[in-house]
């Protein structure tokens, strides 16, 4: 009895022990390339250089309160590529000494939106979304106030610098 | 019956999944099945790896040769991992060679081409073609110089093919020149068609593998067969992952070469192939004149129908591996000549031009440095800075990071904080700089230069450059010559030197200045050799 059993269980180990090796083998390969490989997907790129602050135009002539779009080139970093591309930007004087500039862009889907001067709103006209002159959201379904950009002054002359995402409430 | 076990056996009955797989498994092979037999498992998987990474680095790939460079210097230097998944996919193709002809060899040497499995054989042998035409056609992709000068060279031989050659010339895109076409030639075939004929082809040779069996040893047919699951595919993952330990390490550790972008006009250029192909580039020297398709063409030609008709020539019974000594003879000459080949070629290369050196995988951005900063980068090494202070990244240390404009003050100022530090910045722990005036101001002129964009950057110059440029601002060079845009005009601006004089010129002209060129006012200067060369080498780097 006891001489019949001893190599099944030896056969048992045996084969338990290949198994055990074949899989831990394999996880070990399949984890070494899977998380380099997610890595490499889904971490963003270094950033070569931060953003740079571009020269809007003039605005000594703004009137408080009636925003006006400027146009502006600036360098944006595409992967391996910097293009110099025109950009604009809704600029408001909200008092004499605050002036606003705010993402072209509906924090809704992204539409181009524009100022209605008759109701003296921003309105988009893709899901109807309205902003105040302040940029808060009055009334669609835009889950956030528009986006500002980072300002500067200089001889009259205003400077842009990154377009930073809108937080929180819509007001 | 658990819910696993039901789960799989719906799973079974309506895709015949477990089924198969059990089938694939519990195979019968011979019971002298053993450890000689790893390697097809493994030039599978190694297969299976280039294509994994080949697809990850097309993600960041543009293949045109306006932007090919760039974007493999944006997965080196920008994209987390992306030197890894190069590496990975560089040093995976030298492997799968080394695997596949390692397969080949066994196969040989057991005799396990013989009847019937001949179309195993032969699959065997187109796969080994593929698996060099991937090598040929992923050699042109990066587009540095090396890709296109070693292209250029493989579409001449092949331009010379007989009777074919003017249509393959036409097939690869060009008419002696490497351009737009080519590229998308060798792109496609590299990506779009190679792959699916190797799918096909491995597909058929296990097919045949699994319709003869594994070829059994004599004596086998009175042993009782195994079963390939557990301990063979034991064996096969053990081996496999030895080889993906290697090919790990060696993406991790060796350095992929990148050089400088494809420069067609670049006549100091000295073109090689890849390692495995250098035997043939040394066959082919040894034929001149009109005897050139004999290395070329013939003998290649030759080589690849002995490979295919060897199980039609030897078709004797089965042998013990121990009784195939004329086998054993065959592969010991044909690796004793190959490996001499492949050594005389590589000794007889000379040494690479310094531009060729560079490692352009990193940013490069120390070549637009005038002398005086390069040399600031030698002293900022020698003097150990970092040791206290960071340059943007990492923890903080004692000193303030170098990076911040607001610790930067004017050159004289800094040059007097160098000398009495607690002096200039009260309670300041750093040690005085024993250094010269001068040395002090090329100091400073690195440091002024120095910002959290360009740190890194700048930290990557070779030290031989540093060396060139300490060699060069201590024996005054730029009072009368400029590099890059800076320094005197009596002498002639020292950028695009590499085009007009060769090294060993620039190296005797040091020693008399007057007998090269006639009138020059330039006086004598008497280096040591490694001065010399590390001066003549920053020279020869300079951007044009």
């Amino acid at each position: 009895m006891h001489g019949l059993r001893e190599p099944q269980a030896e056969e048992t180990t045996r084969r338990q022990f290949y198994l055990t090796f074949i899989y831990a083998l394999w996880s070990l390969m399949a984890a070494a390339l899977a998380l380099p490989a997610l890595v490499y997907l889904f971490l963003p790129p270094k950033v070569r250089r931060g953003d740079e602050w571009v020269d809007a135009g003039d605005i000594t002539r703004l009137q408080a309160k009636i925003p006006v779009e400027l146009a502006f080139r600036k360098n944006r970093v595409d992967g391996w590529k910097v293009t110099s591309e025109k950009q604009t930007a809704w600029v408001v004087k909200l008092s004499d000494r605050k002036i606003v500039a705010f993402g072209p862009q509906c924090t809704h889907l992204g539409c181009a939106y524009h100022w209605d001067e008759t109701s003296a709103e921003f309105i988009c006209p893709c899901h109807s979304s309205v902003f105040s002159v302040e940029g808060a959201v009055i009334s669609g379904p835009a889950p956030r106030p528009l986006d500002r950009y980072e300002t500067r002054m200089e001889n009259g002359k205003l400077l842009l610098g990154a377009l930073h995402e809108s937080s929180g409430p819509k007001t | 019956m658990s819910r696993k076990e039901r789960l799989l056996v719906w799973l079974d009955q309506r895709t015949g999944l477990e089924t198969a797989i059990r089938n694939f498994l519990y195979e019968q092979i011979p019971a002298s099945s053993g450890w000689h037999q790893v390697f097809g498992s493994v030039a599978l998987f190694l297969f299976l790896v280039q294509v994994f990474t080949g697809a990850l680095l097309a993600f960041n790939y543009a293949p045109t040769p306006g932007d090919a460079y760039n974007s493999l210097r944006y997965i080196l230097a920008e994209v987390t991992a992306g030197r890894l998944m190069r590496g990975l996919h560089h040093w995976g193709a030298s492997m799968m060679i080394v695997v596949v002809v390692l397969h080949m060899t066994q196969v040989f040497v057991y005799g396990a081409y013989k009847k019937p499995r001949e179309a195993t054989w032969i699959a065997g042998v187109i796969l080994l073609l593929l698996t060099l035409a991937y090598g040929l056609t992923g050699y042109l992709l990066p587009w540095d110089n090396r890709a296109y000068w070693g292209t250029v060279v493989t579409t001449q031989i092949a331009a010379k093919a007989p009777f074919v050659g003017p249509y393959l010339v036409r097939f690869l895109g060009g008419q002696g020149e490497i351009g737009v076409v080519t590229f998308a030639r060798f792109y496609g075939l590299h990506v779009l068609l190679l792959p699916p004929a190797t799918v096909v082809m491995i597909v058929l040779h296990v097919y045949l593998v699994r319709k003869h069996g594994v070829a059994p040893a004599p004596g086998d047919e009175v042993l009782t067969a195994k079963k390939f699951f557990p301990e063979q595919a034991f064996r096969d993952t053990v081996a496999i992952f030895a080889a993906f330990v290697i090919l790990f390490l060696m993406a991790v550790m060796v350095r992929v070469p990148l050089e400088q972008l494809a420069d067609p006009t670049d006549t100091t250029y000295i073109p090689r192939p890849e390692w495995y192909f250098l035997f043939l580039f040394q066959i082919l020297k040894l034929f001149e004149g009109p005897l050139e398709v004999i290395g070329s063409v013939v003998l290649p030609a030759l080589a690849i129908l002995v490979l295919l008709i060897i199980p039609f020539v030897d078709r004797g019974r089965m042998r013990k591996v121990t009784e195939r000594a004329l086998a054993a003879a065959v592969v010991a000459l044909a690796g004793i000549g190959w490996a001499g080949l492949t050594i005389t070629a590589a000794v007889t290369t000379p040494k690479p031009a310094v531009a060729a050196r560079i490692d352009f995988s990193q940013p490069t951005d120390w070549l637009q440095l005038s002398p005086v900063e390069m040399a600031g980068i030698g002293y900022f090494r020698q003097e150990n800075c970092t040791a206290c202070h960071t340059l943007g990244q990492g923890k903080p240390e004692i000193g303030p990071d170098l990076t911040k404009a607001s610790i930067r003050k004017s050159g004289a100022w800094m040059i007097e904080h160098f000398k009495r530090p607690s002096a200039m910045v009260p309670g300041s722990a750093m040690p005085p700089i024993q250094l010269s005036d001068a040395q002090l101001n090329t100091l400073a002129a690195f440091l002024l230069k120095l910002n959290a964009r360009n740190a890194e950057a700048l930290q990557s110059a070779p030290d031989f450059a540093v060396m060139g440029a300490l060699i060069y601002q201590k024996n005054q060079c730029g009072s009368c010559h400029a590099v890059n845009g800076v320094g005197g005009r009596l002498g002639p601006p020292l950028n695009g030197l590499k085009r007009r004089r060769t090294e060993p010129w620039v190296e005797e002209h040091f020693g008399n200045p007057q007998a090269l060129s006639p009138g020059s006012v330039m006086p004598v200067y008497k280096f040591s050799r490694a001065e010399m060369q590390n001066m003549v080498a920053y020279l020869f780097v300079l951007p044009e």
